[in-house]
């Protein structure tokens, strides 16, 4: 367990990759490891940490995005994620490097990765944030402007950078900040699509450290047969403008039909509440909440959903929630922008019907 | 000798149940049920699941937690485990991930030789993931995480199982001793046996941090790396608008008039 500060500089930001590409998540990340970079110092730095075999190229996507640095760790022997290959390259290289954070995607496999390195470090490691701070002002100012939280107790000219890891607990029903403040480096593991990607910048450049990892075939202790890609649709929740979203109130597995009609006719992606997916009537991929996805599309549609915490913790920061449901008591109201009490298999209908007269609908209340 | 499992399991409460004080901003907790992890249950289920098939089969779930995690050991008696042991003490007491797998991890220890662990993959209380995969690291055992298919050759020395990926799976064969952890897709978790029920020569072991011979000053609130810095409840978001209309069309035109007017669509 490190204790000595002063050695620790910079931010890491675990760049995943599978096939050779980036994962979103990853540029994410590094997109909030410059912010809070900056936060730290002048000369403190983000670096993209990238671990595969034959994926030096993605270090100039990582330039665009943001990265000051770039380490890439390659050998044929990591060309595949596997647990024990990537926990021993990873932690030889914070051990050398000594970076001050170092912050992964909680994705899969970083959610499998990042609890091993820590655990082999001797560090504290914080799952699933959905918002990071050094500045104590601007812990402040998020905690005013988004929690029920008294900050009076902090003090906005505090000069402590220490990382503050904020993420939900108990279903989304509580929220904690979580500190790590006798050990480094800091990490945390970043929920997907909830940080900000930068603006791209066409032919940025930075340095490329090139690490090479004492690893041999002993140290996999597991073996990957085959890896199998889902034929199902692929679902991209964090990407979409639009989401249409059905519950149980649906009634049954059919209502996703219209659900689908719904998102096909508004260029939306279909979502599901948790208790539609354990009933069957979906794949989980389409979950959104605090066990599916987090999303915040511009218009987000709650169809025949009540609102259990669980979903709202992972869709209440959508821009617009329009919620439809038979039940004006649903907590799903409390939350929305707009609601609809009212059958929702009469009411989509007639959305879909009016969707393109929008323009005309409004020019006319206009003149 | 026995084939042993060891299975990790924790005491939740339902979080399905848990509703804020709208005045205090706080949690109720009163009258919210404990149940066993939703996960760790899929992962004592396959642990069962081994005991079907083979007659040797020893399955202990080992817990960390308040006197009262025993009733949940005896839920998992009662569904079919042999054993159950109970860490409990003070000084374990508000120990983050890392001082919880240094806990468990001594347990293990006292505990001797065993054959594979499974664990959930997360517990719903704190949905961290993290405890499962750092026992394996202390261990010094190789992990598979997000195990949704595995099965056990006939001479019990190799195991295949799939890995849940976002967009697919990884088939992976592992080396016993190991450490997976199970998802809700491995299987569904049987109910409690009326006999296991009635059972009344359930074995518990409770065992204090004397007992596992752990480092005190790798557990409990103090040791642990992390610290929670502040807790609070999420900001209300102020309730918005229900639409009227005298009918289903005339409830639709007008979402889209106020959309429009939003600068959404």
């Amino acid at each position: 367990m490190s204790t000595n500060f002063a050695d620790y500089k910079n931010i890491w930001v675990y760049a995943e990759q599978r096939d050779g590409k980036l994962m979103n998540v990853a540029l994410e990340l590094i997109g909030e490891g410059h912010k809070l970079s900056r936060d730290i110092s002048a000369d403190t730095k983000v670096c993209a940490l990238i671990v595969g075999d034959g994926i030096g190229h993605l270090a100039q996507e990582c330039f665009e995005y943001g990265a000051d640095q770039v380490y890439l760790i390659e050998d044929p022997l990591l060309k595949n994620f596997t647990t024990d290959g990537y926990t021993k390259v990873i932690s030889d290289a914070i051990n050398e490097y000594k970076p001050e954070i170092v912050m992964y995607g909680a994705t899969h496999i970083g959610r499998d990765l990042a609890p091993r390195v820590a655990a082999r470090m001797d560090t504290g490691l914080t799952a699933d944030c959905t918002h990071l701070d050094v500045k104590v002002a601007n812990y402040i100012k998020f905690a005013n402007e988004n929690t029920t939280l008294n900050t009076s107790s902090l003090d906005p000219d505090d000069p402590d950078t220490g990382l503050k890891m904020t993420r939900p607990a108990f279903g989304g029903n509580l929220m904690a900040t979580i500190i790590c403040p006798r050990t480094r480096p800091q990490m945390s593991t970043v929920r997907p699509g909830v940080m900000q990607k930068m603006e791209r910048m066409e032919g940025a450049t930075g340095e490329i450290i090139n690490v090479k990892p004492a690893i041999s075939e002993g140290d996999i202790r597991t073996k990957i047969v085959d890896i199998v890609k889902s034929a199902k649709e692929l679902v991209s929740l964090t990407d979409a403008d639009i989401i249409c979203s059905g519950g149980r109130g649906l009634g049954d597995p059919s209502g996703f039909e219209l659900i689908k009609e719904f998102a096909d006719k508004v260029g939306g992606v279909v979502g599901s509440s948790r208790a539609a997916v354990d009933a069957g009537w979906i794949d989980h991929s389409h979950q959104v909440g605090q066990t599916g996805t987090t999303v915040k599309p511009k218009i987000y549609f709650a169809c025949g959903i009540s609102g259990a915490i669980q979903h709202l913790a992972g869709m209440q920061t959508s821009d617009i929630i329009v919620a439809i449901n038979k039940d004006p008591d649903a907590p799903i109201f409390e939350v929305a922008d707009y609601g609809i009490v009212g059958d929702l298999y009469k009411v989509i209908p007639e959305i879909i019907a009016e969707w393109d007269n929008a323009e005309a609908l409004y020019d006319a209340t206009t003149k | 000798m026995a084939f042993k499992v060891l299975v990790c399991a924790k005491q939740v409460p339902d979080t399905n149940e848990i509703k804020i004080n709208p005045e205090t901003g706080t949690l109720i907790r009163d009258g919210v049920p404990s149940i066993l992890n939703p996960d760790d249950a899929n992962a004592l289920e396959e642990a069962l699941k081994i005991k079907d098939k083979f007659d040797d089969v020893h399955v202990t779930v080992i817990t960390m937690g308040p006197p009262q995690a025993e009733e949940m050991l005896f839920e998992c008696i009662a569904m079919g485990a042999d054993e159950g042991i109970l860490i409990s003490d003070r000084a374990v007491g508000g120990s983050d991930t890392w001082a919880t797998s240094n806990a468990i991890t001594a347990a293990i220890k006292k505990y001797g030789d065993f054959d594979m662990i499974f664990a959930g993959r997360q517990a719903i209380d704190g949905d961290t993931a993290q405890v499962g995969p750092q026992i394996a690291e202390k261990m010094d055992l190789p992990q598979v995480t997000y195990v949704q298919k595995f099965e056990i050759s006939d001479d019990r020395k190799k195991v295949t199982v799939e890995r849940q990926l976002e967009d697919g799976y990884e088939v992976i064969e592992i080396a016993l001793p190991c450490m997976l952890t199970a998802i809700k897709e491995l299987n569904t978790p049987r109910y409690m046996s009326i006999a296991g029920i009635y059972n009344q020569n359930k074995d518990i072991k409770v065992w204090n941090a004397a007992d596992i011979q752990v480092d005190l000053s790798t557990v409990g609130l103090k040791a642990s790396p992390t610290n929670v810095f502040r807790s609070f409840t999420p900001k209300p978001k102020g309730k918005g608008i229900m639409l009227d209309g005298d009918s289903e069309k005339d409830l639709a035109k007008n979402l889209l008039i106020h959309l429009k007017q939003k600068h959404v669509i």
